[in-house]
């Protein structure tokens, strides 16, 4: 499925200051039982979001009317556990396109390059300095620039350069998905299987 | 040139290198269940595209069902949906379908090497992390998103960069009471949970060597908990003796041409790692979590530490220790337990019932524990009254329920309630993991084993030493 394409994103963001966030987190297990891609942004984080009575929890940040934006700040380790991509569907269904944390765990990372949310990794230090800015002033702005592959903190100008491949980079600014190109090769596919081993 | 067995098998799949990209990869074997599923085949149906390779495919139902009246229709609406459209989807495919009351149904972790599906050098997927569990045959096995679920369906392809290579040595003879799952929550808690990320794993040494198939399936089950996109270890005799013989496995001619291929597949002598990590077994004795993640284990008889020894930050340390209501310094010998549940993809193999039942054998479950013995299939569930296991079970005070994920995910019934301790032999401890506000310990069969009869975190060593004398 073909998705939003990525250019630059100007955007305040929204704080989660805490490390190792696995995707039982993100999406709790008990909200996998849907049959389409819908309403999952609903659930987001939601053990952490809501009492039992269905109540916001006040002090969580995505209840917070002070934060808002786009773009969602996580700790180091984000994302790291189940490899549902219902996790990374979640954060896009809430109306996220850019996840920034010093560290990402390998498949939520994957799974979110695939369904169009950028994953920005920073150094320890710049993730540091955005969430002192978000902390000083909630309405910061980041700047993520995919084209450039920076991060920028607007208000100061501080930036930072992130890693996404060639390949990834082309397919995210376009809006491509990997099927499109595999497609292409089918060829190619069933002239290796006939030789394969197994 | 040296090669480590990591990269024989990952570059005898390489269909196409994209420049500046990632490598194609082509897939042997894709495994197929109903929670991660139906929205890649709803993909297929939109693209108006087919599975390439059905025969390569196959689906059993684990995550979402019920693990008692398999017999009776699915209580739960939502879980009998998405269960009808896995059925409705193998059948509109041509796919292998293992659904609910299948004789060969159960996690689909457990049922790939005991059908034979799972092979040594074989590249396999799914839409689950524990997929490295088949790295224990020399596989390159990991776990995938949707969307990859959907790219390996239509094409028989993966697109992934090609990890770093990390070499676990564990040197020596495992302890008296120490079984894999120790060994594994051991290096986790040496690596934390993300220090394999971007790593595919071997495993290496006498300590793995000497261990049966379904150890080394528990070990590489939980690669994925110190991050690594999957674990393997070198196929020997025991692999290839434990693969003969089964429904998938190849016959005759075929069976020479692969074992041809499987001979081959071992670390060359000189072939380098990205990163080596080398252990002593002496060092290991039976684990336990404290904590909200695999990372925070320590041995059973010792404390739990005090943030300032612990990496990383002191406010998401007391965080954990909070929702766990444990404080720093606490011994975690004789805290009192609720639950236990024996099962999933990592314990849920005839010889983690075995393990199990050498302790409950000739005593009782404490009355105050509610105790789930989940068998990880049929298969197992068959074994373990054709050995009498179950018999052992009853006379002690526990009943065997139907296979399936269960507890392990809390996706169906069986869940843990708010506030209450499970000593766990699954695979992650995250909060809410078993069921909102539920607390897990995780640890081996046999400190499940001496939970459920003592009815707190007990050192199993003492009872097995009990059981011999």
């Amino acid at each position: 499925m073909a998705y939003d394409k990525f250019n630059i994103l100007t955007s305040s963001a929204v704080p989660l200051p805490i490390e190792n966030v696995d995707t039982d987190q993100i999406i709790p297990a008990r909200f996998l039982k849907a049959t389409e891609r819908k309403g999952f942004g609903d659930n987001l984080f939601r053990d952490w979001r809501y009492n039992d009575d269905e109540s916001p929890k006040a002090d969580f940040a995505l209840n917070n009317p002070k934060y808002s934006g786009q773009i969602l700040v996580g700790g180091k380790n984000f994302g790291s556990g189940s490899s549902r991509e219902h996790a990374a569907w979640a954060v896009y269904d809430y109306g996220f396109r850019c996840v920034v944390s010093s560290f990402f765990a390998d498949i939520f990372k994957n799974n979110c390059l695939n369904i169009g949310v950028l994953p920005v990794q920073v150094s320890p230090a710049f993730a540091d300095k955005i969430f002192a800015a978000i902390e000083a002033d909630p309405k910061t702005k980041l700047e993520i620039s995919l084209p450039n592959q920076t991060i920028t903190l607007v208000a100061t100008g501080e930036k930072e350069s992130f890693d996404i491949n060639s390949y990834k980079k082309d397919n995210m600014l376009n809006g491509f998905d990997d099927i499109d190109y595999l497609q292409n090769m089918k060829e190619d596919i069933t002239t290796f299987a006939e030789n394969v081993p197994l | 040139m040296s090669k480590t067995l990591f990269d024989k098998v990952w570059d005898s799949h390489v269909v196409r290198k994209i420049e500046g990209g990632p490598d194609i990869l082509f897939i042997d074997r894709h495994l197929v269940h109903e929670v991660t599923s139906p929205v890649a085949f709803l993909g297929l149906k939109n693209r108006g595209v087919r599975v390439l390779y059905p025969e390569r495919t196959f689906a059993t139902a684990d995550h979402n069902t019920p693990t008692i009246n398999q017999h009776l229709p699915v209580a739960d609406p939502l879980s009998a949906n998405q269960l009808k459209a896995l059925e409705e989807n193998a059948k509109e495919y041509g796919i292998s379908h293992w659904g609910l009351g299948h004789e060969k149904n159960g996690i689909v972790h457990v049922v790939g090497p005991e059908y034979g599906i799972t092979q040594p050098g074989a590249t396999i997927v799914c839409g689950d992390s524990h997929t490295s569990t088949h790295g224990a045959f020399g596989a390159i096995a990991f776990g995938i998103g949707t969307s990859e679920v959907e790219m390996v369906l239509s094409t028989q392809c993966i697109m992934q960069p090609k990890p770093k290579s990390m070499r676990i040595n564990v040197k020596g003879e495992l302890n008296f009471g120490v079984t894999p799952k120790d060994v594994a929550l051991y290096i986790i808690s040496k690596l934390t949970t993300s220090g394999a990320t971007g790593y595919f794993v071997e495993y290496a040494g006498e300590v793995f060597e000497n261990m049966t198939m379904e150890g080394r399936m528990t070990v590489c089950n939980l690669s994925i908990e110190m991050g690594a996109r999957g674990g393997m270890i070198a196929p020997d005799q025991k692999t290839f003796d434990y693969v003969q013989g089964r429904e998938f496995t190849p016959t005759g001619a075929a069976w020479d041409k692969a074992m041809t291929y499987w001979e081959t597949l071992s670390t060359d002598e000189g072939a380098t790692f990205d990163k080596e990590l080398t252990f002593d077994a002496a060092d290991i004795e039976p684990m336990i979590t404290y904590g909200t993640n695999p990372g925070m284990g320590l041995g059973i008889s010792k404390n739990i530490p005090n943030s300032g020894d612990v990496e990383g930050g002191a406010a998401t340390y007391s965080k954990s220790l909070g929702y766990m209501d444990f404080n720093e310094g606490d011994s975690m010998i004789g805290k009192k337990i609720d639950f236990v549940f024996i099962g999933s993809c990592t314990n849920g193999r005839i010889e983690d019932f075995r393990a199990f039942a050498s302790i409950v054998k000739g005593r009782k479950k404490a009355d105050h524990v509610t105790a789930w013995l989940v068998p990880g299939s049929h298969k197992v569930e068959a074994a373990i009254k054709e050995e009498g296991l179950l018999a052992v079970f009853n006379e002690a005070g526990f009943e065997l329920r139907e296979p399936g994920c269960s507890a392990c995910l809390a996706m169906n019934d069986d869940k843990v309630p708010a506030g209450k301790y499970a000593v766990s032999t699954s695979n992650r401890n995250f909060e809410g993991r078993q069921g909102p506000g539920s607390r897990t310990l995780l640890a081996s069969p046999l400190v499940a084993a001496a939970a459920a009869v003592t009815g707190k975190v007990t050192d199993p060593r003492e009872l097995l030493e009990k059981t011999i004398a």
